[in-house]
């Protein structure tokens, strides 16, 4: 009856089992002798706990469940089942911080009651006095989950429901957060340590100057944040700026990449406003200067804040996308079935993943096609500018498509890059919703969409990309718990406990063996990636660029038409125009850059395909899809028994090891040739086996789905979706049917 | 001419992508070898300079130099044109390398001229296709004004049927290793089923096809039903179209049965024989006491047609047997809802509504509605072991896509590909699907109310189906997308004619070639990579809108922009092959190492170092 009553994430160990059925509980109507904790991490707390709740089952409508108890803690809340866990699950894809009926505090997004039927949003004034019957709450990751509070007592149930929605709702401050509390060993193994690059030392970016080969300069100046807060303690800027104190920390033109024909893509946040309009334009102008001074005095700008929807659009929209995919029940499912399609569009979000790949493709353009410097620009310079700049190094960089270079783009531009992690996830539940926005979830859809229409460019797996999207709600890690540098050197010395010597220190997400072991970081890895032959074996050698390939077509094709008003190539006149047109107004009609952009996307379509040279999206409707991993795992209607991409990643695991097999076979016999055995680490252990693959949904890994009966999902109320008003349906059902029959 | 530059480059790539087979262009680069394949076969090499490649039997009709294609892509482009007793040929003179188009006359729905001539004596001429497409072509009325514009030729080969004259499949006399015709042989298929057994006999009463005119020869029944009795209830369905097996489960004897509705009226008329057969249907299947009948139509539909005769089975006097109605639309809707498709996906696609465009289409609901319903007869069938009997109004349109699918949700022998094209002649073929006024070959009456893209729609079910179970189908997209180019192509004889009775009487076995001899004789082009064929494994596919998707390799793929530069399959192919070229090496090596001494390996030193990529190939 109960298909996911499987406990907590640690349940099969014996001293979580209760050994009382349900039935009991009900007649009882007294919690067990037996006390049942979770499985704390080391830190963790508990705060308050209820028995007997009932978790409702989430696959069907008669509102089945499995009671067990509830638990608030510091770090989640958690649901452990009364039921004998089931002997079967053996999972290969298993977090190691939370299970599946755990919900880590920052992963709630709203909590809503149910009051006599009615459901309400649950805000701090409905804590106070009544509890309702049955609580449903939605987290991040687009799980849900509902749970009855009838069974247990009413103080237990009401200590359960304040407990959680204090812990989860109301505002707290950082040094509550879990990480602060969490004492988990570092991982010995510094295996992440050795090839993420971090960028939080001097080398750090003296080695990516060196790789790019790019000729700027490394600011030091910052690295006890006297320039500005808001700045990287490292960065580097183009070698004809001076005097970095006269920039107040604002407008400096900020490298990011160099593409191998000497121009670089730069990103600053706006100049500061000063009274006087003269001081403005004499720093946009030396600004420009510097970055056109960079490579063959070209420059090329772009204000994001004036051509990207801004950050309160974004959250808006994926405020609607994602009410699409918390799915409560069955009926919920069909009726929204019905207008799929138009509400996706209504909420406009593929249009806000179409336009930033459209926008990084014109960077990407700029840079590959007429090797002009590019600098991109924003208020703050830490949102859109992270989000087009990385895009647009994904696509020209295949560095940056294998895992590591991913991890480090994400380093350099997002967290030493400075962007507000804390204020933009609004991890501390704070009211004022004004900075709050999923910044980084649109770069990963992004670059989704990117893996989806290439993927064998990427190392990296789509599974990959939606366990970083959830591993930014679990508040272990310090990678997305900071607003800037600054903020996170300030905070770590501060927190550091006086018993410890040196500095606290949490883990960074890229440490996955702290949430999984090594057999289940097999799926992080694209099995379809095509690996570049490379004769040196060195783990991260310098990326030597390669593309002259892209290079091949004669450079006539390449020949723009005169662009109007939008990126002028002359400084000169570009200084002229600044001077009557402000920032925002640089952008020229909107159509054009479009229409050049398809013509550069079209010629580079034409020719073969080179998954280590330049990648550049399709973005014509039918191409942008949905991310259906992340979105629709949870959902059971959709669950495709025995199908989905499962089914291929099995097939592919096992051609792959026949392969490997073979070439071991090979190597064995070729004795000379054995000390040439292939270095690649993933490979090795990539023997996975899917017992049962014919079984596994499609929602694997995330979902398992026990079925016993192997039943499909019918849809519920047809009719009601499809009304086909015109004649047409009355029609006669084959025209040829009146001769005959009247 | 800014442009000049891409357009070129675009050209090149339209032309060395979508002219490479004869009759079929094949969207998917992943054909790109493919192409070279059905090249040979087909004899229709595209020659650089001179004479056009013609089939067998294919001669030129007529030709123009002069014309002007209006590329919606790329715009005009200027060349010359040839006409074929069974297609198009339109080359681009003035560009290297070639531009072209070759289309069989059979895709064109319609040619018409567009407005009067211009003062340049310039005429336009619009083709509209049954595959998703337009074309636009402009050239100057000859001057003398005895000669026949190069388009009335035109109009002449492409609608055969109208001028009196046969389809160019009459004509076609290629010779394949193998003879599709005998694919499907319906007592081997039912001898596959396990029938005859004690239940089901095979009846003989259709030998002539007096019984009924649209079913086939050979009938399956319950050995408790006369055919005295068979004829009587043929008198009750409508076009005599009697309930009669299609498909029986091996281990719990639920059957799937097709007929079309009882011809009930207003007045509620009774048939005791038809009752007595459904009796009959129900007990020959001992696992269940209850059957249900699936009713294709919308209950508004089904209940309307009580007017004309017709109606649907009444709880009275069908005990045991409930009815339900799957709501799928008739033809008219489903013609109506895919012109609105091409609408929105031909030439150019509106980006920032392309959602909302495509549901007001509401083809992937119609395709939601067909899947459910065949959903719902597969978990009868499968989990509730009960017996259904399927039918719409006639029972040849809704009831094969119905029948069909639910067969390859059960059966994993329809998905193999041989197992498919028995699949095809039998429910569609045999059962007497109305290819001929669904499609009109060769037929100049475009509006003719009786064409639907029914089996399209099947086929793209179907495409769904091989979406959510990459590794369940045993042929690739290529296939799917084959057989809907030869549904038109009018190359062979497969899909012409309205029924077995026609075919024989037309003698179309004997004067045509089938598809299958084609398809069947490179196979290797169809085969899916990723198929791992589980024997007795049922497929429950979902069927939600947010998991169907518009299939854009087959309805968009006259658009540059949406080709696929790699698909996966490509990929994976790679991996076969390397997986093979690995094996025949250990094999080399095991045999030279029984051979030779084991030093001698050593010349073979530089080989593994290569294989350890596994796939740097690129075709």
């Amino acid at each position: 009856m109960l298909s996911l009553g499987s406990g907590g994430a640690k349940s099969t160990k014996p001293s979580f089992v209760s050994y009382v059925t349900p039935e009991e509980i009900k007649s009882e109507k007294d919690p067990p002798k037996q006390e049942k904790h979770p499985d704390l991490l080391p830190g963790e707390v508990e705060f308050c706990s209820a028995n007997p709740i009932l978790k409702y089952t989430q696959d069907d409508l008669s509102q089945r469940g499995v009671f067990g108890t509830l638990f608030c803690t510091n770090f989640r809340v958690t649901f452990i089942s009364d039921e004998k866990p089931q002997e079967k699950t053996d999972k290969t894809f298993k977090n190691k911080l939370y299970g599946e009926n755990d919900i880590p505090l920052m992963c709630v997004d709203h909590i809503y009651g149910v009051y006599d039927e009615k459901r309400k949003l649950i805000t701090g004034g409905l804590v106070k006095n009544k509890y309702p019957s049955k609580m449903i709450i939605h987290c991040k990751d687009l799980r849900v989950f509902q749970f009855s509070l009838t069974f247990s007592k009413e103080e237990d149930a009401k200590k359960i429901f304040q407990g959680i929605a204090h812990h989860c709702l109301e505002e707290k401050s950082l040094k509550c957060v879990f990480a602060f509390s969490y004492m988990g060993t570092p991982s010995p193994e510094m295996q992440w340590k050795q090839e993420t690059v971090m960028f939080d030392s001097p080398e750090d970016w003296t080695q990516e100057m060196k790789r790019t080969k790019a000729n700027c300069r490394l600011v030091t100046e910052n690295e006890n944040f006297e320039l500005s807060q808001r700045l990287p303690k490292y960065f580097v800027i183009p070698l004809t700026i001076g005097d970095l104190f006269s920039y107040q920390g604002k407008g400096l033109p900020i490298w990011c990449w160099s593409h191998y024909s000497g121009c670089a893509l730069f990103k600053a946040s706006f100049p500061p406003v000063t009274q006087e309009d003269g001081d403005f334009q004499k720093h946009l102008d030396t600004m420009i200067n510097a970055v056109a001074h960079n490579h063959l005095y070209s420059v090329k700008t772009e204000d994001l804040s004036e051509s990207l929807p801004n950050i309160q659009d974004i959250q808006q929209s994926y405020n609607k996308f994602k009410q699409f995919f918390l799915i409560e029940n069955s009926t919920d499912f069909w009726l929204s079935d019905v207008k799929w399609f138009s509400s996706l569009e209504s909420s406009g979000w593929l249009d806000i993943i179409r336009q930033c790949l459209q926008k990084a493709v014109e960077v990407v353009e700029c840079l590959e096609k007429d090797n002009t410097n590019v600098l991109i620009t924003e208020e703050e310079g830490t949102d859109l500018c992270c989000v087009i700049s990385s895009l647009a190094q994904i696509m020209l960089d295949p560095y940056y498509r294998t895992l590591m270079g991913f991890q480090s783009l994400v380093q350099k531009e997002w967290v030493a890059g400075c962007h507000a992690f804390l204020d933009r996830c609004n991890h501390l539940h704070q009211k004022d919703k004004e900075y709050h926005s999923p910044v980084f979830l649109l770069f990963l859809e992004c670059v989704w969409q990117l893996v989806h229409q290439h993927s064998p460019a990427f190392q990296f797996s789509e599974t990959y990309l939606t366990v970083l999207s959830d591993s930014v709600h679990v508040p272990v890690f310090s990678t997305f718990l900071f607003n800037s540098s600054h903020h996170r050197e300030s905070v770590m010395k501060a927190e550091s406990p006086l018993a410890q010597s040196g500095p606290l220190s949490c883990p960074t997400v890229w440490d996955w063996s702290v949430q999984f072991d090594s057999k289940a970081q097999n799926f992080f890895f694209n099995p379809l990636y095509l690996e570049k032959v490379k004769h040196d074996r060195a783990v991260r050698k310098p990326h030597k660029p390669k593309h002259q390939r892209n290079l091949s077509l004669p450079s006539t094709a390449f020949k723009t038409p005169p662009k109007k008003g939008f990126f002028k190539d002359e400084t000169d006149s570009l200084k002229k125009m600044l001077r009557v047109k402000r920032l925002s107004r640089w952008r020229g009609s909107p159509d054009a850059p479009t229409a050049t952009t398809r013509e550069f996307f079209e010629s580079w379509q034409h020719r073969p395909l080179d998954y280590h040279g330049l990648l550049l999206p399709c973005l014509d409707g039918p191409a942008v899809h949905i991310w259906m991993q992340r979105y629709l795992r949870w959902i059971p209607e959709v669950y495709i028994l025995g199908g989905g991409s499962v089914a291929v990643m099995t097939k592919l695991m096992e051609l792959l090891s026949q392969v490997q097999d073979l070439k071991r076979v090979l190597e064995q016999r070729d004795s000379s040739q054995a000390a040439k055995l292939d270095h690649r680490p993933y490979f090795q252990h990539r023997l996975l086996s899917f017992d049962s693959s014919g079984r596994l949904s499609s929602s694997f890994p995330f979902a398992y789905t026990c079925y016993r009966s192997f039943k499909p999902i019918i849809p519920t109320g047809l009719m009601q979706s499809l009304m086909v008003t015109d004649s047409l349906a009355s029609q006669e059902d084959e025209a040829s049917s009146v001769v005959s029959f009247v | 001419m800014e442009e000049s530059d891409s357009v070129e480059s675009l050209c090149s790539s339209t032309t060395t992508r979508s002219d490479r087979s004869s009759g079929t262009r094949v969207s998917d680069t992943e054909l790109r070898s493919k192409g070279r394949v059905i090249e040979k076969v087909l004899q229709c090499k595209y020659p650089s300079k001179g004479e056009l490649p013609l089939l067998p039997e294919e001669h030129v009709q007529d030709s123009a130099k002069d014309v002007t294609y209006i590329c919606p892509f790329i715009g005009p482009v200027r060349g010359s044109l040839s006409v074929t007793n069974y297609r198009l040929f339109f080359r681009c003179t003035d560009r290297e390398p070639v531009f072209g188009l070759d289309l069989p006359l059979g895709v064109l729905s319609r040619v018409e001229k567009i407005g009067a001539a211009t003062s340049r004596g310039d005429v336009s001429y619009g083709l509209a296709c049954k595959d998703m497409r337009n074309l636009r072509f402009v050239h100057k009325e000859p001057e003398d004004s005895l000669k026949k514009s190069v388009f009335e030729v035109l109009m002449k080969f492409a609608f055969p049927v109208s001028n009196n004259m046969s389809l160019f499949a009459f004509e076609y006399k290629q010779v394949f290793p193998e003879n599709g015709w005998k694919v499907y042989d319906p007592l081997a298929e039912y001898k596959r089923q396990g029938l005859p057994n004690e239940s089901w006999r095979i009846s003989k009463v259709n030998d002539h096809y007096e019984l009924c005119d649209s079913y086939p020869a050979a009938l399956v029944v319950p050995v408790t039903i006369t055919d005295e009795e068979l004829r009587r209830v043929s008198s009750f369905r409508a076009k005599g179209r009697i309930p009669v097996l299609s498909w029986i489960h091996p281990e719990s004897q639920a059957a799937v049965v097709r007929a079309s509705q009882p011809m009930v009226g207003q007045n509620g008329r009774r048939c005791k024989e038809d009752e007595k057969l459904l009796q009959a249907i129900m007990d020959a299947n001992a696992q269940s006491h209850k059957m249900f009948i699936f009713d294709a139509r919308p209950s508004v539909n089904a209940a309307a047609n009580k007017m004309k005769g017709g109606g649907y089975e009444s709880e009275d006097a069908y005990q045991n047997a409930e009815l339900v109605f799957l709501d799928i639309h008739n033809i008219h809707v489903m013609r109506e809802s895919l012109r609105k498709l091409k609408e929105v996906v031909y030439p150019n696609i509106e980006d920032s509504h392309w959602l909302s465009n495509l549901e007001s289409t509401h083809w992937l609901e119609h395709i939601k509605l067909i899947l459910a319903g065949a959903l719902r007869i597969a978990d009868k069938v499968e989990s509730g072991k009960t017996s259904v009997v399927v039918h719409c109004s006639d029972g040849w349109d809704r009831t094969p896509q119905l029948t069909s699918l639910a067969l390859i949700m059960l059966d994993s022998h329809y998905r193999t590909i041989r197992g498919f094209q028995i699949l095809l002649e039998k429910e569609w073929l045999s059962f007497g699907h109305r290819f001929q006024q669904r499609v009109g070959h060769g037929d100049k009456n475009h509006t003719d109310a009786d064409r639907s893209p029914i089996f399209l729609q099947f086929i793209d079910c179907v495409w769904q189906m091989t979406r959510q179970f990459p590794a369940a189908f045993e042929f690739n997209e290529y296939f799917l997308i084959t057989i809907l180019d030869h549904l038109y192509s009018c190359l062979f004889g497969t899909f012409l004619c309205n029924s077995e009775q026609q075919r024989l009487k037309e003698e179309v076995p004997k004067h045509t070639v089938s598809l299958w001899s084609f398809v069947n004789s490179q196979l290797e082009e169809f085969v899916n990579p990723l198929y791992v064929g589980y024997p007795s494994h049922v497929l429950f596919p979902t069927v939600g809108i947010r998991h169907l998707q518009l299939w854009v390799t087959y309805y968009i793929r006259w658009n540059p922009r949406m080709r696929p530069q790699e698909p996966v399959h490509q990929r994976y192919k790679e991996l076969l092959a390397k997986r093979a070229e690995l094996q025949k090496r250990v094999e080399e090596l095991q045999r030279e190492a029984a051979n030779r001494t084991a030093s001698s390996s050593s010349e073979r030193a530089g080989s593994p170092t290569r294989s350890i990529t596994p796939v740097q190939t690129f075709v």
